[in-house]
């Protein structure tokens, strides 16, 4: 009898080490990732490679100027789409529960998170690229589809955690709709909303698919909204495929830029969500 | 004006605002479904001459050569089954390892939250830093295994993508696992445990089995994930649209997914059947990783609310 039970023991304590092996070793691939990055950027980047535009294969300095600020530009302006749109949208849907319109809204966008994001290009390829041209601001619209789910479900998903208190107190002073929401509630859930814009963000700024067909990529440092532009993981993508050595430095460098935008923003959402949490 | 008309007619315009503001609401809403409607319908339309010309037989052909007009989309259905399957079987055991630790043996403390946010940092790199890494790190480690299992050393294929894929999508089956096992009624463990179960016990017959339905949804996203992933597989996959003749080929050598040809090859096509071939792949990615997502969020609200 007592062997059995300790066979059960050391079975417990071999199944715990297993999960605790495999939950820990999968942390390995992304420490490598980044610390490798990060040894392989870290010495493409100065001054000048971030104000600089690439310069042809062979030919020494150039940096990313072109693409990041073609980020920046394009990012900059899906958000100013997706923001207002997402964030009426999510208050609908937590304000509506139960109608139809909130039953489709809700369900399409659950569909639009799991399109993949070729998809999406493929799309706005055909709706502005078609009959405008290649431009940024097609590119900036496939990125701000993308954006939209994250936006609506986090502006939800917030509003419903706040207090129905809230919203009452201010009715019965005699608050019209509009200002209750815009003036008492969205400000009482700024902080869940913030983080899940600043996550969407997070998000699209790596995203190289949408961008194929729409943004195209340009290798001059470019402003002009209506044209083609490029963009850090566009600029990645292009230089990973080249043969030339410098290219492929300069991958590096960017890949560095790109992995910092990405880890500040999220860290930034953490910090928000964790404070957030305590103040509610 | 007196006074009272004033105020009359300010709140007359703050009425106008009211419904101006529940207007913008609902067409902003509205905005959500009009988007999936559209998607579908262009893509559809832009597919149909190769819906009509190839019909259904367009999926199973086995050739594809743009150049003779010649569409056939097995290669690359193959292409993404055989990476993201590999991938999903690969991740499982992280992913509920991950789910299992952080749900069950440590769900408090600085050591779990460092584990949680981590997982959750895998997700968040962007797609074409994997991609552009593994193709100069981990496709020449990959070379070497070929050269070791005296095969053409190629690095690029199904095999390379499938293993970055896996990684990539360990966050969405565990960070959903993780929830899910934490919500197990403590009653449920409490009962076992009096019973004389061993905590592997419990895992293996109380927790596992309550959390089924749920978890095999967290594998359905995650597998949602790894069908339309493009980038990083597109760099990784070598990007034939040849099918290997053994099995041993087909998983190491190079391949194509949906994606990566439509990633390659949309900015090429020359002609509308093309066109049109290379958008029907878009159709069927569309439409399976929709399915596949809906009756993962399905499956989850139904076990949530539950």
């Amino acid at each position: 009898m007592d062997a059995r039970i300790k066979i059960r023991n050391t079975k417990s304590i071999l199944f715990k080490s297993l999960i605790i092996f495999l939950a820990f070793i999968i942390t390995l691939p992304l420490i490598i990732v980044l610390l490798y990055i990060i040894k392989m950027g870290v010495v493409q980047v100065n001054w000048g490679f971030l104000v600089h535009a690439p310069t042809p294969e062979g030919v020494a300095g150039g940096g990313i100027a072109n693409a990041l600020i073609g980020s920046l530009i394009m990012v900059g302006m899906s958000a100013i789409v997706a923001i207002p749109v997402g964030l009426s949208a999510g208050i609908y849907l937590s304000e509506n529960p139960g109608t139809r319109l909130a039953y489709y809204s809700g369900l399409c966008v659950d569909i639009l998170q799991g399109v993949p994001s070729i998809v999406v290009g493929i799309v706005i390829y055909f709706w502005i690229v078609k009959p405008f041209g290649f431009s940024a601001i097609s590119g900036s619209i496939a990125l701000a589809i993308m954006m939209l789910p994250i936006v609506v479900r986090s502006t939800e998903q917030t509003l419903l955690l706040l207090p129905a208190s809230l919203k009452e107190a201010a009715l019965s002073l005699g608050v019209p709709y509009h200002r209750v929401m815009l003036k008492v509630i969205v400000p009482c859930g700024f902080a869940g909303i913030l983080s899940g814009i600043i996550l969407s963000i997070a998000r699209i700024i790596g995203e190289t698919a949408p961008l194929l067909f729409t943004a195209l990529g340009n290798v001059y440092i470019s402003t002009k909204v209506t044209g083609p532009m490029d963009s850090l993981p566009h600029l990645i993508y292009i230089d990973a495929k080249s043969s030339y050595q410098d290219q492929i430095d300069q991958a590096w460098g960017a890949s560095f830029i790109l992995l910092m935008f990405v880890l500040i923003l999220n860290i930034t959402t953490k910090l928000i969500t964790r404070k957030w949490n305590i103040q509610l | 004006m007196s006074e009272k008309n004033k105020r009359l007619d300010l709140s007359y315009s703050q009425m106008k605002w009211e419904t101006v503001f529940r207007r913008i609401l609902i067409v902003m809403s509205s905005i959500m479904v009009l988007l999936v409607i559209g998607t579908l319908i262009t893509l559809i339309v832009k597919s149909w001459p190769t819906i009509k010309s190839l019909g259904i037989g367009y999926l199973w052909g086995k050739v594809w050569d743009p150049v003779s007009d010649v569409y056939g989309a097995r290669p690359f259905l193959m292409g993404t089954l055989l990476t993201s399957f590999t991938a999903l079987i690969i991740s499982i055991p992280f992913s509920y390892s991950v789910a299992i630790y952080l749900g069950e043996y440590n769900t408090k403390g600085w050591l779990s939250n460092l584990l949680k946010n981590t997982v959750e940092l895998i997700a968040a790199v962007p797609s074409i830093i994997y991609g552009f890494w593994a193709l100069f790190v981990l496709v020449p480690q990959v070379r070497k295994l070929e050269t070791l299992l005296h095969m053409p050393a190629v690095g690029v294929g199904a095999f390379a993508a499938s293993l970055v894929l896996a990684v990539m999508i360990i966050p969405y089956a565990a960070s959903l696992g993780t929830s899910l096992i934490r919500m197990v009624p403590s009653p449920l463990k409490e009962g076992a445990y009096a019973l004389g179960a061993t905590r592997f016990e419990v895992i293996r017959s109380v927790i596992l089995p309550f959390t089924r339905s749920g978890l095999f949804a967290g594998i359905l996203l995650s597998l949602g994930r790894a069908l339309g992933e493009t980038m990083a597989v597109t760099i990784l996959i070598g990007n034939t649209s040849a099918i290997g003749n053994t099995f041993k080929d087909v998983f190491f050598g190079p391949g194509n997914t949906m994606a990566s040809v439509i990633a390659n090859e949309f900015s090429e096509a020359d002609h509308d059947l093309y066109y049109s071939a290379l958008i029907e792949l878009g159709l069927v990615l569309f439409f399976v990783t929709v399915i596949i997502n809906l009756i993962g969020k399905r499956i989850i609200t139904k076990y949530t609310n539950k």
